[in-house]
């Protein structure tokens, strides 16, 4: 059973539906006993980080998705719930959950290109189980203004390009997050889902 | 890399894909989720629906219009047309929708793009512009809305960094004097507000070959193309646009 974690950060519509699509055992919520009795967790997210953080703390998610981290059970961070997973955001200069080491930078404007990043991008990847029977440089729809950048470069299993090379998808033991959607990337996107459903 | 989109747009009248022919009004095409299953599976970037249903009390059906399409299509798509509060936003975004595009509301009441980016962030939030030529403008292109039938005072080069300030996360960017030629997008335009603003900019009509969609996606600075009557009639397909604009070098999603 995969819980999806609702903490109220953005639209879980379509993770929803696409689990649906994919005839998961999932269930949405925010009580900490159901979601600490999952077997899988997906930690999705839209939004800012410093309200997101906000809401996580009040409502003590943060505790229930730290410790689920450290149980060993598989977790999967989605855009923003990726970013969460580390250190430190430099939106609005956040402490986040420090599951993960590292940091979360913006991107910089001065290389003419638009922020946010939107819109699909190819992503080169790692062996990882996420990306069975997914091809080199498929493509991924991406919208972030901000990017991970894990302290351990052995965390990095996916990377894409904007104007520089950055880190896309992150695992480090039973943590895995993608900076894109999966979940609206068409059906490789299904693809990674499909593989985490199988973790 | 960053793919250029191709965007296909539906209009939707009481539930029913709907085109307008020139002297023959509109006319239906199609049901709006079969049309949705088909562009995703010929691999569309992402789509727009467009409601234009004229009585209120049939916005309900749009409404589940959204929501059978998204549990059939798994990439980003946008739903316009009378949406003028945070409470239709709310039903949109909530029936399954990434994306809101505010058009004639957002010029009526502007503050309606902040409300939208402060609850759903900005990339939720689209600004659909209707520009049309107008030497008297200082940017030559005057706002137009209600479909192009009701001038504004406003420039349209101000209206979009306006808007981008307010929060909006991308613009549409309409060309009444292109839309239903066929002949081609309004480069100028495009390319004017396209270089001046720091969101990404969907070029929209005129489109009627795939050299018009390079060209505006190379010479208008666009980092998307929307279509419609290209491939709802079947001249071109979606798999088509894409193959040719591969070849000219234009980077897509293949």
């Amino acid at each position: 059973m995969i819980a999806v974690v609702d903490y109220d950060a953005g639209n879980l519509k379509s993770v929803e539906t696409a689990l649906e699509k994919l005839g998961a055992d999932f269930f949405i919520s925010s009580d900490h006993e159901r979601l600490a009795a999952a077997d899988k967790m997906i930690f999705p997210g839209v939004g800012e980080a410093a309200q997101a953080m906000k809401r996580l703390k009040s409502t003590s998610l943060d505790k229930v998705i730290r410790e689920f981290a450290a149980s060993g059970k598989p977790l999967f961070g989605i855009c923003l719930g990726s970013q969460i997973l580390f250190d430190h955001s430099e939106e609005s200069d956040t402490p986040c959950l420090g599951i993960l080491p590292g940091n979360v930078r913006q991107f910089s404007s001065e290389m003419g290109l638009k922020i946010p990043h939107m819109g699909w991008n190819t992503l080169k990847h790692s062996n990882h189980p996420l990306f069975k029977d997914l091809p080199q440089d498929k493509s991924f729809y991406f919208v972030h203004s901000y990017y991970v950048e894990p302290s351990d470069s052995a965390d990095v299993i996916g990377t894409s390009d904007y104007g520089i090379e950055f880190t896309a998808a992150v695992a480090r033991g039973n943590v895995m997050a993608t900076q894109f959607h999966p979940e609206k990337s068409g059906e490789w996107g299904l693809q990674i889902l499909r593989n985490f459903i199988a973790y | 890399m960053l793919q250029k989109r191709i965007v296909v747009c539906l209009d939707v009248r009481d539930g029913k894909t709907t085109k307008g022919i020139k002297f023959k009004g509109n006319i239906d095409i199609g049901d709006p989720v079969e049309m949705a299953a088909m562009y995703y599976e010929q691999g569309v970037d992402e789509l727009v629906f467009y409601d234009i249903t004229a009585s209120a009390e049939k916005r309900g059906i749009m409404i589940d219009v959204v929501s059978r399409v998204a549990k059939t299509i798994f990439i980003p798509f946008c739903v316009g047309g009378g949406i003028s509060s945070l409470e239709d936003m709310k039903k949109v975004i909530g029936a399954g929708a990434e994306k809101v595009s505010l058009n004639s509301a957002a010029v009526r009441n502007p503050d309606i793009i902040n409300q939208g980016a402060r609850h759903f962030g900005n990339q939720c939030i689209v600004l659909g512009m209707d520009a049309l030529a107008d030497e008297a403008m200082p940017s030559g292109y005057r706002v137009v809305i209600d479909g192009g039938r009701k001038h504004t005072g406003m420039d349209a080069l101000a209206w979009a960094k306006e808007a981008e300030s307010r929060g909006a996360g991308e613009i549409v960017l309409n060309s009444i004097d292109a839309d239903g030629t066929r002949e081609g997008y309004e480069l100028t335009a495009t390319r004017l507000i396209s270089e001046n603003v720091g969101i990404p900019v969907v070029a929209s009509g005129g489109a009627g070959e795939p050299s018009h969609l390079a060209d505006v996606l190379t010479k208008g600075k666009a980092d998307a193309a929307l279509i419609a009557s290209m491939v709802h009639f079947g001249d071109y397909t979606v798999p088509g646009i894409k193959d040719y604009l591969h070849k000219e070098n234009i980077p897509v999603r293949i």
